[in-house]
């Protein structure tokens, strides 16, 4: 790509909403996942007993198994939550960057 | 997924089964239809575009699919349920592991993966910088890891169709190298692809009934799934055992899951099969969706296993017994999931999930083949020695070739390494994947100040840390080698390996003040407007 396009795109005003707004939320959806995954890890590692804690006294059944299976489910939901603002918001703000790049081609 | 090996693996002399009727004829069908697959995507694979990328015209579902049947390998579905038979709990913290790289991907590098590469990891490494250096690196880094997981899968595939299908060691792993050669060399990623879905389909499905058949015996309780399966292996399978026993390792081993998924070769030449970055984000989205739906099954599988197939004179290893005590499996803790299959569903549903195991690792090292073959012709031919220039037919040519070659070394590999503990084999490719793949293909997207020489050193100090420690380690130096006490005492060295990839990329990068250091510096702005808007990028292709 030529320099004067590289430099027109990037000092269009659409260019910088995407880039500022999709960093944020990626970065934001990053440690988001991050903390729940790390903290579960560190969990395992300093206090396992507490995520084997029964659920109630007359259950086998113990915390860490709705825990585990809710950053399962946890996971899937944050990349769905992306993908449909990524999808629409990000990807409406990428056609009109493009539209305006070859206008000035 | 190997790494599961450890808790285990398919033990001792395997001992020929009998020949099971229904898993062989299921086996020929499938061996058949793929065969048939091959044959259709042949006719449809004219260019090295339809080679490496299927022509690009994947959708996001068919990808999501495809990257889920790479990642639900024979060892990740045998693995994982073995480990959970095995320990309880503990399989379900592996599998998280394995499961929250996925979302950190799409967050952070899928879309800019697709707007920048053509065919390969590298592509997109090397964007800005000098593509020699780089293409070698990436390429030796990619062919490593690929190696490494080929012998890996090799190994356990020979000898889980000795056990299910009652072939000899050497017949079983020559079958399959032959099989993925085929696949391979003539249907290239359109093949691989859809033997990739229609196995994750057929896994899907399979898991899905056995997981059902377990809660129905227990009215569709968890709460009795879990207290008969305390009664025969005790409570402390419920909570985290002794996996991640201290803090260093439990990170290390994070990191090795989360960094290493994104460095995997395989797994990132799939983002070039879909048609722009929209399709890439939907594959991830699905992908993520039928992997987390797979390793919760797997954990009910795994309970499943313990109360249905422990202690359970059908499956039990009587000479084992008389050696070891206690209530071994035959085969293994790995077969514990086949064994449950019988105890479900018969002969019949065995012979379905002994035939759907094959069709796992046949689709996987296909994948795994073909993303050694793109590096080779790809980074090292097309880039690295015709320094771009390489005719198209000629690029495809060599990928052939290479497949060839790869497959060969496969089925060698796989017969020199039958009574080997392969178990670190692949934690190996994992800390590779992510000490020297991910750290360059991460920083080359996001940091402005990289440079050639600091991804070149750091992302080599970074490999080289990742080898050494592994054999420094309590698994090859103590347990293999045969020494008293290990010299570097974790077995994830991945926290390590990693930070010293990128404090050395940073610090051999702003330390670098050559005149090609500032035209890469310079040329990030055009490549970052790419990344961000896919302007300039590879479309799909019109057949």
């Amino acid at each position: 790509m030529k320099k004067e396009h590289v430099e027109a795109i990037k000092n269009d005003p659409n260019f910088q909403e995407l880039v500022s707004k999709r960093s944020k939320f990626a970065w934001t959806l990053t440690i988001a996942m991050l903390v729940v995954y790390f903290a579960f890890i560190l969990t395992i590692a300093f206090n396992p007993s507490a995520l084997g804690t029964p659920l109630s006294s007359d259950s086998v059944t113990t915390v860490g198994i709705p825990v585990g299976i809710i950053i399962i489910v946890f996971a899937f939901i944050l990349t769905g939550i992306y993908v449909r603002r990524a999808n629409s918001e990000f990807d409406d703000l990428t056609a009109k960057i493009k539209k305006t790049a070859k206008e000035n081609e | 997924m190997a790494m599961l090996y450890a808790s285990g693996a398919i033990e001792g002399a395997v001992e020929q089964q009998p020949l099971n009727m229904s898993a062989i004829v299921m086996f020929l069908l499938f061996v058949g239809g793929t065969l048939g697959i091959t044959y259709w995507a042949a006719k449809r694979t004219k260019t090295a575009k339809d080679f490496y990328t299927a022509g690009g015209g994947i959708t996001g579902f068919q990808n999501g699919m495809a990257i889920a049947g790479d990642y639900m390998s024979a060892a990740s579905f045998l693995g994982i349920s073995g480990l959970v038979y095995l320990k309880g709990y503990d399989g379900l913290i592996y599998s998280i592991g394995f499961l929250v790289g996925w979302p950190i991907i799409l967050f952070l590098v899928a879309e800019q993966l697709r707007n920048l590469g053509k065919y390969t990891f590298a592509d997109v490494a090397s964007y800005r910088l000098r593509q020699t250096p780089i293409r070698s690196l990436a390429a030796s880094g990619s062919i490593a890891t690929v190696i490494l997981y080929l012998i890996a899968q090799m190994v356990g595939s020979g000898k889980l169709i000795q056990l299910l299908f009652g072939l000899q060691y050497e017949v079983a792993v020559v079958l399959v190298g032959v099989l993925m050669i085929l696949y391979v060399t003539f249907g290239g990623m359109l093949a691989t692809t859809w033997v990739q879905i229609i196995k994750a389909f057929l896994l899907l499905s399979g898991a899905t009934f056995m997981a059902i058949a377990v809660m129905a015996h227990f009215d569709f309780s968890f709460g009795s799934l879990f207290a008969t399966a305390t009664e025969m292996k005790g409570i402390e399978i419920m909570s985290p055992g002794g996996l991640v026993s201290d803090p260093v390792s439990a990170i290390s081993l994070a990191i090795a899951l989360m960094f290493g998924t994104a460095g995997l070769p395989h797994i990132l030449m799939r983002f070039f099969t879909v048609g722009d970055a929209k399709e890439a984000r939907k594959s991830v989205f699905y992908a993520t969706g039928f992997i987390g739906y797979f390793y919760i099954l797997t954990f009910i599988i795994g309970f499943g296993a313990i109360v249905m197939v422990f202690k359970n004179p059908a499956y039990l290893d009587l000479a084992k017994q008389a050696i070891d005590g206690g209530s071994p499996i035959l085969g293994g803790n790995n077969m514990a999931a086949i064994h449950l299959s019988h105890a479900v569903g018969g002969d019949f549903f065995l012979g379905f999930i002994s035939a759907v195991a094959f069709a796992t690792i046949l689709a996987v090292v296909s994948g795994l083949t073909l993303a050694g073959a793109s590096a080779i012709s790809h980074d090292l031919y097309a880039s690295v020695i015709k320094k771009g220039k390489a005719d198209g037919m000629a690029e495809m040519k060599v990928s052939k070739y290479a497949t060839v070659a790869l497959g060969i070394v496969a089925i060698i590999m796989g017969i020199a390494f039958e009574k080997q503990n392969i178990a670190f084999v692949v934690g190996l490719a994992f800390a590779i994947a992510a000490s020297a793949n991910f750290p360059i293909l991460f920083l080359s997207m996001y940091w402005k100040k990289l440079t050639t020489r600091g991804a070149v050193i750091g992302g080599s100090l970074g490999l080289a840390t990742a080898v050494m420690l592994v054999i420094l380690g309590p698994i090859v130096w103590v347990q293999i080698l045969g020494n008293e006490e290990a010299i570097f005492p974790y077995k994830y060295p991945a926290l390590f390996s990693v930070a010293v990839s990128f404090i050395g990329i940073w610090f051999f990068s702003i330390t670098d003040k050559s005149d090609n250091a500032a035209a890469e510096i310079e040329a990030y702005e055009a490549q970052f407007v790419r990344s961000q808007t896919g302007i300039g990028a590879e479309g799909a292709v019109d057949h």
